[in-house]
């Protein structure tokens, strides 16, 4: 089921090898530095894998969210996360392709996906999180340009991004739909970048806070219409947890790797550890929630190729996905013993990273609310 | 400048080999074929020269249907046209047998410059390039890490290292070249890349469409048979230094480094 074709196996076969060279090796090393490994992200848009998901046209690679899935579950499974900066970069440019202007994706997308322009997504603020359109950075009309006001927070890639896509209220007084959403260059005026956050994992990836005095951006900056910002974010949202569903399927699948070789391995009570029944079954239901987790993601993939409604699916799967990680990755640390807490074994690494992916991009609690609410409408 | 590259699909260094039961072969079943990493680097270097002196790239395998996502691999990466000579006839053949249906796909083909591995990491053989090099009756430079063309572009100049110095050696075009580890960094295929290489020409030739008689190849015909293939022996059991007291292990280490493992 689900066989790659001869294409998406060469794509899935490159980026492995890529990844499994070029990030794996030095990703302990990045993170203890704080480092955002930028060659990366340029070796990659050199190779046409920073706009994976975007039509050829503005030198996207024109992949179905199939292939997209693909992909992003073989890197995870080379290095167990470690990607992270990409689907939050297509975040930013899924909303211009779709919704923007043919100056805005002849000025700004093509740089996004060739690599040259590293894209953020800033919707999160201090006090609207989940509950998202309670966002209160403001966006007046002034003018040929809009002025905007307020404070963001947790923003990935910030700092290192050259365009930021920001949503904001265009009207306070009506919620989701009074959000526009805009295109901000790193250099514009008002906008300031905060501190580098200090987190539990993923510090290779910058994540700051932004503030916004009186930052002046151009009426052509918009993307799509006045007050419907909300709209493009939840599109943009709903491609992207596929991609969060498909990384944490890699995770789960670099966890279960490690697993299975060192209970291989390892001696205890004069055998091995994958003797003992209880190691088995850890090990089974590691591998039975990591193939469900790849068919959920995989199903959101291929109805979103179909051009279907997934706003369910897409939630579904990243909610079991990145909950399946974060047990999967906690059960790797478990069987590996003293050593899965030591950064040498890297599996504690896994199990940090997956914790985010339960957060990000709507929390699992969320998620489950997409679900319900579609069940119950 | 016209460069082919010669293509043998290898299991990956990561693929667990397991002997078949008539232990002459190993099961291919659970095993994930690559491009043998030494004509990576012919790729590498082919598509090199062209970007410099212009021409074509073409890629030529022998095997199994299999064989073609090798030949994509390298079309992905920038190679012009892809030759796979498939035939059942094939099975089993020796390197000699394998040199002389290359050396027929070849032929017909303009060239300056060929390209082998130096070995493949799979039989370890590496026979495959001076034998295909004396089919077709050209100078063969082998196990070369640098190349140099003349600037009349009518021969090569080449580095083989010997023993930590470097060997530089000459010879006109056309010339076969066998590349070593060191040559280059190859690059990885581009998404457009890859999403182009289905468009590219594949032939597909079978022993007959190169004029070649199917009794000269296969296990019956090989010139050298394989015996028997045998795992790697098992890793014996350490060994603990017993001793009252330090200076006592240490001299038991001593005698043993010495007169056991013969290392001092
Ligand atoms: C490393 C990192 C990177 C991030 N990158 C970005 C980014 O690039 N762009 C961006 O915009 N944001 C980003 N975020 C923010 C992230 O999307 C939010 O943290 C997330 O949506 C949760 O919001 P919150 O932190 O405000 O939690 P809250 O919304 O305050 O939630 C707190 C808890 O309450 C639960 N909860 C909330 N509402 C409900 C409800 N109705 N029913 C049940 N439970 C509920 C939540 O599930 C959670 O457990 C990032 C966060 C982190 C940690």
């Amino acid at each position: 089921m689900f066989t790659p074709t001869e294409e998406q196996q060469m794509l899935i076969d490159m980026m492995g090898k890529f990844a499994e060279k070029e990030i794996a090796p030095n990703i302990l090393q990045w993170e203890e530095e704080g480092k955002f490994a930028r060659h990366i992200f340029d070796k990659l848009g050199e190779l046409g894998f920073c706009g994976m998901t975007i039509t050829e046209e503005y030198g996207g690679g024109g992949l179905g969210y199939m292939t997209y899935a693909m992909v992003l579950e073989e890197g995870a499974i080379k290095t167990g996360g470690g990607l992270g900066f990409l689907p939050l970069h297509l975040a930013a440019a899924t909303p211009i392709e779709a919704f923007g202007t043919k100056e805005q994706k002849e000025k700004y997308l093509t740089k996004m996906t060739a690599g040259k322009a590293l894209g953020a997504f800033a919707l999160t603020e201090p006090n609207a999180g989940s509950d998202a359109a309670a966002i209160m950075t403001s966006a007046v009309l002034r003018g040929d340009r809009y002025v905007l006001n307020g404070a963001k927070s947790f923003i990935t890639n910030a700092g290192e991004a050259e365009l930021y896509l920001v949503m904001a209220k265009t009207d306070k007084d009506k919620g989701a739909n009074g959000i526009s959403s805009f295109i901000v260059e790193k250099d514009a005026p008002g906008f300031i970048v905060g501190q580098k956050e200090k987190k539990m994992g993923l510090n290779y990836i910058s994540t700051r806070g932004l503030t916004f005095e009186e930052c002046e951006v151009p009426l052509a900056n918009r993307v799509g219409e006045e007050n419907k910002g909300f709209l493009s974010a939840m599109y943009a949202l709903d491609g992207s947890r596929i991609g969060v569903a498909a990384s944490a399927t890699g995770i789960s699948q670099a966890a279960l790797n490690a697993a299975v070789s060192y209970a291989k391995q390892r001696y205890a009570f004069g055998q091995p550890i994958a003797n003992f029944q209880i190691i088995q079954f850890m090990l089974a239901d590691m591998e039975t929630e990591t193939v469900a987790s790849r068919m959920l993601a995989y199903r959101a993939a291929s109805m979103k190729d179909e051009g279907k409604k997934i706003a369910a699916a897409a939630a579904m799967a990243k909610r079991y996905a990145t909950d399946t990680a974060m047990r999967v990755t906690t059960n790797a640390v478990q069987i590996l013993g003293g050593y899965g807490y030591m950064k040498e074994y890297t599996v504690e690494r896994y199990m940090r990273e997956a914790k985010l992916l339960q957060i990000v991009e709507g929390t699992s609690q969320i998620q489950g609310l997409v679900v319900a609410r579609e069940l119950l409408k | 400048m016209n460069i082919i590259v010669c293509l043998k699909q290898v299991p990956d260094t990561e693929s667990q080999i397991k002997i078949g039961s008539d232990k002459k072969s190993i099961v291919t079943d659970d095993i994930k074929w690559v491009m043998n990493p030494y004509d990576e680097f012919g790729v590498e270097e082919a598509l090199r020269m062209k970007e410099k002196f212009g021409g074509t790239v073409t890629v030529v395998g022998v095997g199994p249907k299999r064989v073609t996502e090798t030949i994509r691999t390298a079309l992905a990466m920038g190679a012009d046209k892809g030759v796979l000579v498939n035939d059942d006839a094939l099975n089993g053949s020796d390197s000699i047998a394998i040199a002389k249906a290359l050396a027929a796909a070849i032929r017909p083909l303009e060239y300056d410059v060929i390209f082998t591995g130096q070995r493949g990491v799979d039989d370890d053989m590496g026979v495959v390039g001076a034998a295909l090099a004396e089919f077709l009756g050209i100078p063969q430079l082998s196990l070369i890490i640098k190349i140099e063309v003349a600037e009349d572009g009518k021969s090569v100049k080449a580095t083989r290292p010997v023993e930590g110095q470097a060997l530089i050696i000459e010879a006109p075009l056309p010339v076969l070249i066998t590349a070593q580890k060191g040559l280059n960094e190859p690059r990885y295929a581009s998404l457009p890349g890859i999403m182009k290489a289905k468009k590219k020409p594949l032939e597909e030739k079978t022993l007959a469409d190169l004029g070649l008689n199917a009794g000269e190849f296969g296990s019956a015909a090989r010139k050298v048979k394989v015996l028997e293939i045998t795992p790697p022996p098992e890793r014996g059991g350490g060994k603990i230094v017993t001793g009252e007291t330090p200076q006592e292990k240490a001299a038991e280490l001593a005698k043993l480094l010495h007169e056991e493992a013969k290392v001092i």
